[in-house]
């Protein structure tokens, strides 16, 4: 069948407008549900205040801190060894057969579903070194849940780095580690900081893992060795458990409102670190 | 007096493929030697080697000696090689920062520097590539807002502020507007006595212009070098006239 160019050119805009409409009305469908059954929950009693009766009543202020604290751990322990793995991929190794393994390795440790992760933490973290459900245990088995992420976009961001900057440096008598802190890594600190906060949004969204290594308690952790609830295993329980769906939607919409902070928050930071570079 | 550098037999393989074949000169210090001839003739090679910049990239053999001041340079260590014989690039690369930090790159690896030193250096550099008048009023704006002839002017003052001792440059000028070229052919012959410049140009004219002595590569081979004006006018061998006369090349 012939069909007029204009015609055709028609026919495409609308089927690829249709796809791109149709996944933002979920998106927005998601937003706008946990939005109106949550929104309204959310009161400073409920931001600062201890649960009570298990969660049905009272606040989730110990959740907050506690999803605060492990997923900056988890960040804090998967960035230097991420980042570190990616600058010795991309600069300290030729491609080779090796390097092609180690990269499928990451690639194949990003598809591991969390629960697995969950599990292998309980058994490393929780029993054999006993920790005990703890923010540690569950800090470093989120840490390795995300290093693959932060590794392979960190690899890509340092790749990206036109190699004619490193040329500059070597031939002003730049020694390769002085090359790589001043030239290559702030080049790639977009690259990397994105993601970094990939991790820090999948760390605090994270239930099974932190299930599984920190535990469920719902007391204010004060030392590593804690055990902590995070809003999003707090979610899950008063969901699963029917102890309170309003509150669970409360939660929910915090979650997505912290998430979105994060992401905005971390744009801003980019926006000033590469400002000069422009 | 002696070579400031000297090349003696120097042959070069990259990925198994020969580059250059047998290449024997001297190049005097405080003067502005010229490296003509086509594509591919191994001109860009000989400045990687000796500066060892060819070393952080590919699989190479080498063969021959490379002599600084009379010293082999792989026997130099290469950070301080690398700052006493600089090299300049054929499309400018300002690092992604300011004009100062840019300039300030260089002597910031050797050492802690104090602000106020460092600013002298930095106006100094400036002053020698002819750039100062035009960006003093925006130091701390980034280096990539230039335009091309002020990019490659502030390379050549971010090569100056670590005082090399040879600044190699490679085509510099072959992205450039006539303009911009004359600026920087002015700051070489400016500069003449305070160091010594290689140049590898694909512009004979620039060559004629600016050069005391002239080398001629063909395919890897040095087929002539001498002083200038002799090259120009009266070349001794039969495809140096054919290149410099635009009949080849």
């Amino acid at each position: 069948m012939l069909i007029r160019p204009l015609a055709r050119q028609r026919i495409v805009w609308v089927l690829l407008a249709t796809m791109t409409l149709f996944t933002l009305v979920v998106l927005f469908f998601i937003i706008g549900f946990i939005t109106s059954k949550g929104a309204h929950v959310i009161t400073p009693e409920f931001l600062f205040g201890m649960p009570e009766r298990m969660g049905k009543e009272g606040g989730i202020l110990p959740t907050i801190i506690a999803t605060i604290y492990i997923s900056l751990l988890a960040i804090a322990i998967a960035t230097p060894i991420g980042v570190g793995s990616a600058v010795y991929l991309t600069e300290y190794t030729r491609e080779s057969a090796i390097t092609k393994v180690i990269r499928f390795g990451a690639d194949a440790l990003a598809g591991v579903p969390s629960i697995i992760f969950g599990l292998f933490g309980f058994i490393l973290f929780v029993i054999r070194l006993r920790m005990g459900w703890s923010l540690a245990a569950g800090g470093l088995t989120l840490a390795f849940m995300i290093l693959p992420t932060i590794i392979r976009t960190s690899e890509e961001a340092i790749r990206a780095v036109p190699y004619n900057l490193r040329e500059v440096s070597y031939s002003l008598g730049g020694a390769k580690s002085q090359t790589i802190m001043r030239v290559v890594l702030p080049n790639a600190l977009p690259g990397i900081l994105t993601g970094i906060i990939l991790g820090m949004g999948r760390s605090v969204a994270e239930t099974a893992v932190v299930i599984f290594t920190a535990g469920s308690s719902l007391l204010i952790p004060k030392s590593l060795f804690d055990p902590a609830r995070t809003m999003a295993v707090h979610f899950y329980i008063l969901a699963r458990e029917g102890l309170s769906m309003e509150r669970a939607y409360g939660t929910a919409f915090l979650l997505i409102i912290a998430i979105l902070l994060i992401n905005v928050i971390a744009y801003l930071l980019m926006y000033r670190l590469t400002r000069k570079m422009r | 007096m002696a070579a400031k550098i000297a090349v003696r037999n120097l042959a070069v393989a990259v990925n198994k493929r020969l580059i250059l074949r047998g290449v024997s000169f001297d190049i005097e210090a405080n003067s502005i030697v010229s490296v003509i001839g086509p594509a591919h003739s191994g001109k860009t090679t000989l400045l990687r080697v000796i500066n060892r910049l060819i070393e952080t990239q590919r699989e190479f053999i080498r063969s021959g000696d490379v002599l600084l001041d009379g010293e082999e340079v792989r026997r130099i260590d290469i950070d301080a090689l690398r700052r006493r014989v600089g090299l300049i690039f054929a499309t400018p690369v300002p690092l992604r920062a300011t004009i100062f930090d840019n300039i300030a790159y260089g002597p910031r690896l050797k050492a802690r520097q104090r602000k106020s030193r460092l600013a002298d250096v930095v106006e100094r550099s400036l002053r020698a590539a002819f750039l100062w008048d035009e960006v003093k009023d925006r130091l701390s704006t980034s280096a990539l807002r230039l335009s091309g002839g002020q990019q490659q002017r502030l390379c050549i003052a971010r090569t100056i502020a670590v005082d090399p001792e040879v600044i190699m440059m490679d085509e510099p000028t072959s992205g450039l507007d006539p303009i911009s070229t004359a600026q920087i052919e002015n700051a070489m012959r400016e500069l003449k006595r305070q160091y010594t410049w290689v140049l590898v140009t694909n512009n004979v004219k620039q060559a004629a212009r600016i050069s005391d002595r002239v080398a001629f590569f063909l395919s890897g081979e040095l087929i002539e070098m001498g002083e200038a004006a002799q090259v120009f006018t009266r070349p001794k061998d039969s495809r140096t006239d054919d290149y410099v006369s635009g009949r080849i090349g």
